[in-house]
């Protein structure tokens, strides 16, 4: 059975889902916006300050928001347990990972795109360096958000008190990904120094930990 | 098997007050640091022992993924509660050192840095254990601690870009240290070693006995119910 | 029914343990091709756990449990449709919007089987409201109708007329009697066995994790 056509099939549900409910949706933009708010209440930098502390305070906004929608991923299927109607079924499981994970990234990546400009007015920011590589730390570093993410949130929903479980697994194992995408932004906006060896780092721990969750998610998926 | 411990116990407690003697009687005092620097002595063998326990825990881990064996993870959740102990020390000799010598408490070098996200990481490793519910605990356990064996060296990578004021290795890169300092270093080294496989034989034998516990208590919940 | 009946499950010592607590205790059952079973007995007698094991949820901790001749049971996984005591549906998703995506997983893209289904189990195709707002009758019908989307050999049922109503109950035993008549296996957890009295074959009764046979029960 084609991996491709059940993704497809099951990201189509899944959007469906989202936009009869939009519970996600809603409490992730209304988060995703206080947090932008709070954080220009706390810092008032100058222009100077400000492109050296913004790249960390962009990625902790979306590393918040992120897990506020992370938590929702399977929150549908185990009500009235739908997963285990996938698990019955002969369809591959990574096939409901990957779903997971492209509509997680789609959802967050949505959400960066709305409070970016926010970020941008309130902190009065300016790319001294090359912004267009922006895009690629952007896309490289929400995907290893939300790669793990989904993964320890299939790992989560197996425990009391699911919602903090999230964070306290995915924060840890998701330093070194903070570090890179926290640095290639600085290293963009001050053009101080190259962003080049982060992008690479954030792209090394992209693959190995995609091909991990690969690997090891129908065994958790089945852990029973 | 338990007359053997109370005697292995007695030993370790010997070793380890021999090795201590060494420590603060025997070694050399340093001629920059001073006496501070003794505390080099529990430092490095704990950070030794945790990163072996650790290690322990990541093979245990993929056996127990291969072949479903409680004995495994028995071993697993082991060396990831005594790792945890060591690592913990390390932590608190690490700030310790690092006040009267460098003048702060805390910094972000590598091998600190790296140290603490491996605690963290373990941390949340034993939190899962005891947060999750019914059969399924050790292959989900053991799938995050493949997790967090996989981030080591990418977090070692990062922080070493991140931050790196940090003064050069004392032990395997330069060679520079005094034989007498190293010999007392790996002889407190295999103090702690038997001190942590004394640790980990005992929370071994304990965790075993929980597994047949908790089978027994599954059979007689059984029986309780519905008496006819 | 046709010739003498086959094996097709068996049970050999099965025993699944979760964590403390012991579901299943040495579980050994042989089942006939083409029969309908009523399994019965009080709650946490292990009837669920059954089921589950049967469908490939859960392992088992200790023994073996074989199925059209294989003891693998992800390979036969087609010839299994399982209905849980939740609904296992989505409720945001109307029933022609469920039964496409259920059909999906197993490969199934034909438009008239979900329609033909949803007729089978006497609901009506061309509903368009969200299935959270069915009754608990017509969730069922729905549920049975995604457990049978793929035409299994053989249904596992967990309590399919709890809180139904009487007369859909009623619809819904004559429903299985059909299909076991069309050749199917069916095993059927219920708590109301004189619903089920006209069409069960046979009965296995549970008690604490174990089979016991209607001696044994006095």
């Amino acid at each position: 059975m084609s991996v491709l056509r059940l993704t497809t099939a099951t990201l189509a549900k899944d959007f469906r889902l989202e936009w009869r409910s939009k519970d996600a949706l809603n409490s992730m933009l209304f988060f995703a916006l206080l947090v932008v708010v709070i954080f220009s209440f706390s810092f008032d930098p100058n222009a100077e300050e400000s492109r050296r502390i913004a790249g960390g305070l962009v990625w902790v906004a979306f590393l918040f928001s992120s897990v506020v929608a992370l938590n929702q991923t399977w929150a549908r299927e185990v009500r009235n347990q739908v997963l285990d109607a996938y698990r019955i079924s002969p369809a591959p499981s990574n096939a409901l990972f990957l779903a997971k994970v492209i509509g997680n990234f789609l959802f967050v990546a949505l959400i960066e795109l709305l409070t970016t400009p926010l970020f941008i007015a309130f902190y009065k920011l300016r790319a001294v360096g090359p912004a267009w590589q922006l895009f690629p730390v952007a896309a490289l570093g929400t995907w290893a958000l939300v790669v793990n993410g989904t993964f320890f949130a299939a790992v989560s929903i197996r425990t009391r008190s699911r919602e903090i479980m999230l964070p306290l697994l995915l924060f840890p194992i998701s330093i070194p990904a903070i570090i890179a995408m926290v640095s290639a932004t600085t290293a963009i906006l001050t053009a101080e120094y190259s962003a080049r060896f982060w992008i690479v780092l954030l792209l090394t721990y992209d693959v190995i930990f995609t091909v991990a969750c690969l690997l090891l998610f129908e065994t958790v998926l089945n852990a029973e | 098997m338990k007359r053997i411990f109370p005697i292995l116990a007695v030993l370790t407690g010997a070793f380890l007050s021999y090795a201590l003697y060494l420590a603060l009687v025997v070694a050399p005092t340093e001629q920059t640091m001073g006496d501070v620097q003794r505390i080099f002595y529990y430092h490095v063998p704990s950070a030794w022992t945790a990163f072996l326990l650790f290690a322990i825990n990541f093979v245990a881990s993929v056996v127990y993924l291969v072949r479903r064996n409680p004995a495994v993870d028995a071993i697993a959740v082991t060396s990831a509660e005594v790792g945890v102990v060591f690592c913990t020390i390390v932590l608190i000799t690490g700030p310790l050192w690092a006040r009267p010598v460098w003048g702060i408490w805390w910094t972000w070098d590598i091998r600190l840095t790296s140290t603490l996200v491996l605690w963290l990481m373990y941390v949340a490793y034993l939190i899962l254990r005891r947060f999750s519910t019914g059969g399924q605990t050790p292959v989900i356990a053991a799938a995050v601690a493949v997790f967090a064996a996989l981030d080591v060296p990418l977090v070692y990578f990062s922080i070493r870009l991140f931050r790196t004021q940090h003064p050069q290795p004392v032990i395997g890169s330069g060679g520079s240290i005094d034989p007498r300092m190293l010999h007392v270093l790996l002889m407190n080294w295999y103090a702690f070693l038997c001190l942590a496989a004394l640790m980990f034989w005992s929370r071994y034998r304990l965790e075993i006995l929980q597994q047949q516990l908790d089978e027994a208590e599954g059979l007689e919940s059984l029986e309780m119910r519905s008496p006819r | 029914m046709a010739a003498p009946a086959h094996t097709i499950i068996t049970f050999n010592n099965v025993v699944k343990q979760f964590g403390r607590f012991i579901a299943l205790r040495g579980v050994s059952l042989d089942l006939s091709a083409g029969k309908l079973y009523a399994i019965l007995g009080e709650n946490g007698a292990g009837k669920t756990t059954l089921l589950r094991v049967l469908a490939g949820l859960a392992q088992p901790t200790r023994g073996t449990v074989s199925m059209l001749g294989t003891s693998d049971l992800r390979t036969v996984t087609r010839e299994i449709g399982y209905m849980a005591h939740p609904s296992m549906l989505y409720d945001e998703l109307s029933a022609r919007e469920n039964l496409h995506y259920f059909a999906a997983l197993y490969g199934i893209s034909k438009e008239d089987r979900c329609a033909s289904l949803i007729q089978t189990v006497g609901l009506d195709p061309a509903l368009s409201r969200p299935v959270g707002q069915y009754s608990q009758g017509m969730r069922q019908r729905l549920s049975l109708a995604r457990a049978l989307i793929h035409d299994p050999k053989i249904l596992l049922l967990d309590e399919p007329f709890s809180n139904v109503d009487v007369r859909s109950a009623r619809e819904i035993a004559s429903l299985l009697g059909q299909l076991r008549d069309s050749g199917k296996t069916l095993l059927v957890i219920t708590h109301q066995s004189d619903l089920l009295a006209e069409v069960a074959n046979d009965q296995v009764w549970m008690e604490r994790g174990r089979i016991v046979t209607p001696e044994e029960r006095e």
